[in-house]
């Protein structure tokens, strides 16, 4: 591994930040090695899942923890691409993973690498999609796991992920004491938490969805990607995916542009990209958008970087957006979100108004997770019409 | 003795009060500086602080409560 910010090289091992300046590790590839080897055909001809790219993942494919995490749906749209005016529009339907989430791709390399390592404990801290992904991958790997939760977490939030047999941990204290508690129990104890000292090869897991778009478009990159942004790490390996694939030579020289979208009481990214820096200031989240409610991105910056490298963009839409753009989903397209897809949608529609996305042009809009996690947030659609059980009633109704 | 890395970003109004080395001289903490941009409207430090940790918790407190903003040095972990 090497440093991002000094450089520094590291074996590979359960670290991840570099000892000098603290800065975050990423993982190595030898991509001379790997160039020999790869090609269109043995990717083709590998698992239907995530693990068909794992010349390109930091795990060992023999003995991955496979709950068949990818592969997930590219729908091309018809109903919403036509109300928008645009060609070519697709969603990367990532809500149907096992877990329902697009977690389960770096939970899948993370928990895979972690049996490597020799942990037999997989960890994390969260409410919701990282918690249910971490428990199915322990159960499935045989492996014990804990959950850090606030204690004020609603149960049925927690009932997707308690099913698998988590030790479930509810902290009775604020966000912020969850975070400082979870650091310490990550330097402590002989665990892998999967986002703390696990976190380089985790996120490697989120490369498969620029991996998987490019194949599915028939191996070339999409022209825009908008990626809801929550630490940040999901855009910027999209990316980093892409031209991967690009400088083995699989797909032509990237041009995609990157947008980053948030939901805005929650959108230190955007805020920064508005501000026209690179300095991300912290927030305290407060948005109906949970799986985007990290206040401190912790990769904030190099989004921010990725993001002027590809020439892309950044838009925070309105709370009140969130809920219509997950219904404007579902009923233009049958696919329910959680409130990050509605997040998606609002900054596609915004980018589309605004010129930012071009009619002719190939756009990916990443869904990351299933709506049946949330659906308190569409509870108010649920509207049945009353009849009386005769016919007449029910043409009256419908005024037939 | 305990440590922790942590960033300190700093508002405006306090980019050139030594708040670092008031932190150090109140809790008998020591602290070593990694990495840093400081500048006219902003700033903020990576630093680690090591100390008996309720002298770390009591000076973090006291930095916060200063108006700078306390956070872990690898960003929020718990996750959606």
């Amino acid at each position: 591994m090497f440093c991002r910010e000094c450089g520094r090289e590291y074996p590979a091992e359960a670290i991840n930040a570099c000892d000098f300046c603290f800065g975050p590790l990423e993982v190595i590839y030898d991509y001379d090695s790997i160039k020999k080897i790869i090609s269109r055909d043995r990717i083709a001809s590998g698992p239907n899942s995530i693990w068909r790219y794992h010349d390109l993942l930091p795990a060992d494919i023999e003995n991955a923890v496979d709950i068949n995490a990818g592969m997930t749906p590219l729908i091309r749209s018809h109903n919403f691409a036509k109300s928008l005016g645009l060609e070519n529009l697709y969603f990367k339907n990532d809500s149907v993973n096992p877990s329902f989430s697009f977690k389960d791709r770096v939970v899948a390399v993370a928990s895979t690498k972690a049996l490597e390592f020799g942990f037999d404990t997989l960890a994390c801290a969260s409410t919701g999609n990282l918690a249910g992904s971490v428990a199915a991958h322990a159960a499935r790997a045989g492996m014990r796991s804990f959950v850090f939760i606030p204690a004020d977490l609603e149960p049925g939030k927690i009932l997707g992920s308690a099913v698998y047999g988590p030790n479930i941990m509810a902290v009775d204290g604020s966000y912020d004491d969850v975070n400082r508690l979870c650091s310490e129990i990550a330097d402590n104890y002989p665990w892998a938490f999967v986002n703390i000292n696990m976190r380089p090869y985790y996120a490697e897991g989120s490369k498969t969805l620029g991996f998987e778009v490019a194949e599915q478009l028939g191996w070339k990159a999409p022209d825009n990607c908008i990626v809801p942004v929550a630490s940040g790490a999901l855009l910027t390996k999209i990316w980093k995916g892409l031209n991967e694939l690009a400088s083995l030579g699989l797909i032509d020289p990237v041009k995609t542009k990157m947008f980053a979208a948030q939901a805005e009481g929650c959108s230190p990214v955007v805020t920064a990209f508005d501000a026209n820096s690179f300095n991300v200031r912290p927030v305290k989240p407060n948005t109906i958008a949970k799986s985007l409610a990290i206040g401190n991105p912790a990769d904030g910056y190099y989004a921010l970087r990725t993001i002027e490298e590809s020439i892309g963009g950044a838009w925070a839409v309105r709370e009140d957006e969130v809920a219509d753009g997950i219904k404007e989903l579902a009923e233009k397209e049958g696919i329910f979100t959680e409130p990050a897809g509605g997040v998606v949608i609002g900054a596609l529609k915004h980018l589309v108004e605004t010129g930012q996305i071009k009619p002719s042009e190939t756009t990916v809009a990443y869904i990351t997770g299933n709506g049946y996690k949330t659906q308190e947030v569409v509870q108010d659609i649920v509207r049945p019409n009353l009849i009386k059980p005769t016919m007449s009633s029910f043409e009256s109704s419908m005024k037939l | 003795m305990a440590k922790q890395r942590i960033k300190f970003t700093f508002p405006q109004e306090l980019i050139t009060t030594p708040v670092i080395y008031e932190l150090g001289i109140r809790f008998s903490v020591v602290t070593n500086v990694r990495r840093a941009d400081v500048r006219e409207g902003v700033g903020w430090v990576i630093l680690e602080i090591e100390g008996d940790e309720s002298q770390i918790q009591n000076g973090l407190d006291w930095v916060t409560e200063m108006g700078v903003r306390v956070d872990s040095v690898g960003g929020d972990i718990v996750e959606g």
